[in-house]
């Protein structure tokens, strides 16, 4: 489908680099280096989980699973690295599998990308489950480094069901 | 291994234990299904999910697949999913509008009504085949109250608003924060399960006790947005304000607090940014205006869990969340929240009230998971030591005379007395006497 005009305007970035940037996002997220995470992400980013049953709505006006903006992204990675974040203590193994990356728009200033993920998570007991979906991420470039803007991250599942919980860094 | 007695319920003694089997045994939910979710009202939807005339959703309700439909003359409808002549789904859809059901099995249909409307190849039928008699099946009875539709299969019980007793005044305050009086439910499901006791759930949602160990997490992230999280002092205090917690009647309870965390309507906090100091301060002005200061205070300031027994808990804290949940085994539940607000909600304050929702409840907040992670804490710590350990311990507050606090524990005992009473068919003396 990659028209040249559609990478027109991202000469200097390629597939293969947004790639990287994926993988090393979840690299970040599956060692729980949180605040490297936090690195990779700009000043204004939102991480967004939209409700399974509208997985293309607006958080202005549907309750959506996960709507932070980077003040809540920032008291969430706070929160999940304390003892007391029940839910993820001790903290939930995870291993990402990020694949069917393609890059959807493109600019000088910033880029679209999807991709398809597949996220495994292992609790003590055998508890855990794995969540599949797509992830779009709106990619800025700043300082000549790419950055988060906003990572939506859409589940395939019909419902959470006994997934239960987005209790880590999905 | 006795089953029975599931409580001792003595509080001349202070003593109230709960037997574990009632959390763990199957058979013990084989006979709550006959003896609790046949026979109690059980939320089933809301007037807003269904609004033009053809509009369905289809869910669970007291366990049986349902159709909720509003029919071409607009009365709503609950109808059992399944066809009348070899019984599979004659809804399939999540949501939908439409003037049939049609099972596509052998291609049956029913008008929105629930009437019969057409069989392939009636020719084939004797005389005795009467299309009348072969309508959807609907819920016995089904009522509302405030929009909130509820459903019962036993159809000899009395009606919906005897049924809910005191939790009619708490479903009102609610209510109130319509200028129409009129709530909707918003996009955005969230069904989830969790590995635990359905009854975990019900004592979990309005259990104040547990804020501070549970969810410091939380308290701290409200502490570092400049909420005042200050435990003062007072005999048996465990949260930044005071509250109670009341027995209403027939198994409802509640726990009613003044407000520390920000409400949406309309008690602004620093969370919520400045931009949306104005839009909650008109929405308290409207408040007044409509409803007078002393009811407007209640309305904005006070905030409450109410449970409806057996399983609708309507949350109105920092948002207003209503949920049920539904035993899909004695150690697994189905829950099911909405996020509900006033209808005629401005779009900003709408974004308030949803990001303020997203800031505790939910799948994704920062409190709901550990409440989750707590209840299947729980059922893994006493499935198997039930034998040597057969009681839980729920005496909070029992030897007070007067007023109990929020996070003391009259409105669990309230809920487990009233399912006693159900499960057993004996009237509890000791009701009275707390």
């Amino acid at each position: 489908m990659a028209s040249a005009q559609t990478y027109a305007g991202a000469a200097a970035v390629t597939r293969s680099e947004v790639e990287d940037f994926l993988y090393e996002e979840a690299a970040l997220l599956d060692a729980w280096n949180l605040d490297g995470w936090l690195e990779i992400l700009s000043d204004d980013a939102r991480y967004l989980v939209p409700p399974n049953e509208a997985p293309d709505a607006d958080p202005d006006d549907t309750l959506f699973i996960i709507a932070d903006d980077i003040h809540r992204i920032r008291s969430r990675v706070k929160r999940l690295k304390s003892p007391d974040a029940h839910a993820e203590y001790p903290p939930s193994r995870t291993r990402r599998l990020i694949t069917n990356v393609r890059i959807l728009d493109s600019s000088d200033s910033h880029l679209t990308a999807t991709s398809n993920f597949s996220v495994h998570r292992f609790r003590r007991g055998g508890r855990g489950g794995v969540y599949v979906g797509r992830y779009i991420h709106r990619l800025v470039r700043d300082s000549g480094v790419l950055k988060i803007a906003e990572r939506r991250v859409i589940l395939d599942a019909e419902e959470l069901g006994a997934l239960g919980a987005v209790s880590f860094i999905l | 291994m006795n089953k029975q007695p599931y409580i001792i319920d003595n509080p001349a003694e202070n003593d109230f234990r709960l037997n574990r089997q009632a959390l763990v045994d199957p058979d013990v939910l084989t006979l709550e299904k006959s003896c609790i979710f046949d026979t109690c009202w059980v939320y089933a939807g809301h007037d807003s999910e269904v609004t033009k005339p053809g509009d369905f959703v289809t869910r669970t309700v007291a366990g049986r697949p349902v159709i909720m439909a509003r029919d071409s003359n607009s009365e709503m409808r609950l109808f059992l999913n399944t066809c009348r002549h070899r019984g599979a789904k004659v809804c399939r859809e999540r949501s939908g509008n439409t003037k049939r059901f049609y099972c596509f099995y052998h291609g049956w249909s029913y008008d929105n009504d629930g009437a019969l409307a057409a069989v392939p190849g009636d020719d084939a039928y004797p005389d005795s085949f009467d299309r009348s008699e072969l309508g959807l099946t609907e819920a016995p009875r089904f009522e509302q109250y405030q929009g909130f539709w509820f459903a019962c299969f036993d159809p000899s019980v009395p009606d919906l608003e005897t049924y809910l007793a005191g939790a009619k005044e708490y479903i009102d305050l609610v209510v109130d924060q319509s200028p129409s009086g009129t709530m909707e439910i918003i996009t955005g499901v969230q069904e989830y399960d969790v590995e635990a006791n359905w009854k975990l759930l019900v004592e979990n949602s309005f259990d104040d006790y547990h804020l501070h160990s549970t969810h410091s997490t939380w308290l701290e992230y409200m502490k570092d947005a400049g909420v005042n999280i200050r435990v003062p002092n007072g005999k048996g205090l465990v949260l930044p304000k005071r509250g109670i917690g009341r027995n209403l009647g027939n198994g409802h309870a509640v726990i009613d607090n003044l407000n520390f965390r920000g409400r949406p309507v309309a008690t602004w906090i620093s969370i919520y940014g400045e931009d949306a100091k104005p839009i909650v301060e008109s929405a308290k002005a409207e408040l007044v205006e409509r409803l007078g200061e002393e009811r407007a205070e209640r309305v904005a300031n006070t905030n409450r869990n109410l449970f409806v027994f057996p399983n609708l808990m309507i949350n109105d804290g920092s948002s207003v969340t209503v949920r049920t949940f539904w035993p899909a085994a004695a150690d697994r539940m189905e829950v099911t929240a909405w996020a509900v607000g006033p209808v005629e909600e401005s779009p900003e304050m709408r974004k308030v009230r949803l990001d303020a929702f997203l800031t505790f409840y939910g799948p994704g907040g920062f409190a709901t998971p550990d409440d989750v992670e707590a209840l299947m804490q729980v059922q893994q710590g006493i499935a198997e030591t039930v034998s040597e350990v057969p009681w839980s311990v729920m005496t909070r507050g029992i030897a007070k005379e007067g007023e109990q606090l929020n996070s003391d524990e009259l409105h669990l005992r309230t809920f487990w007395r009233r399912w006693n009473e159900l499960m057993t068919g004996a009237e509890n003396s000791a009701q009275a006497s707390e």
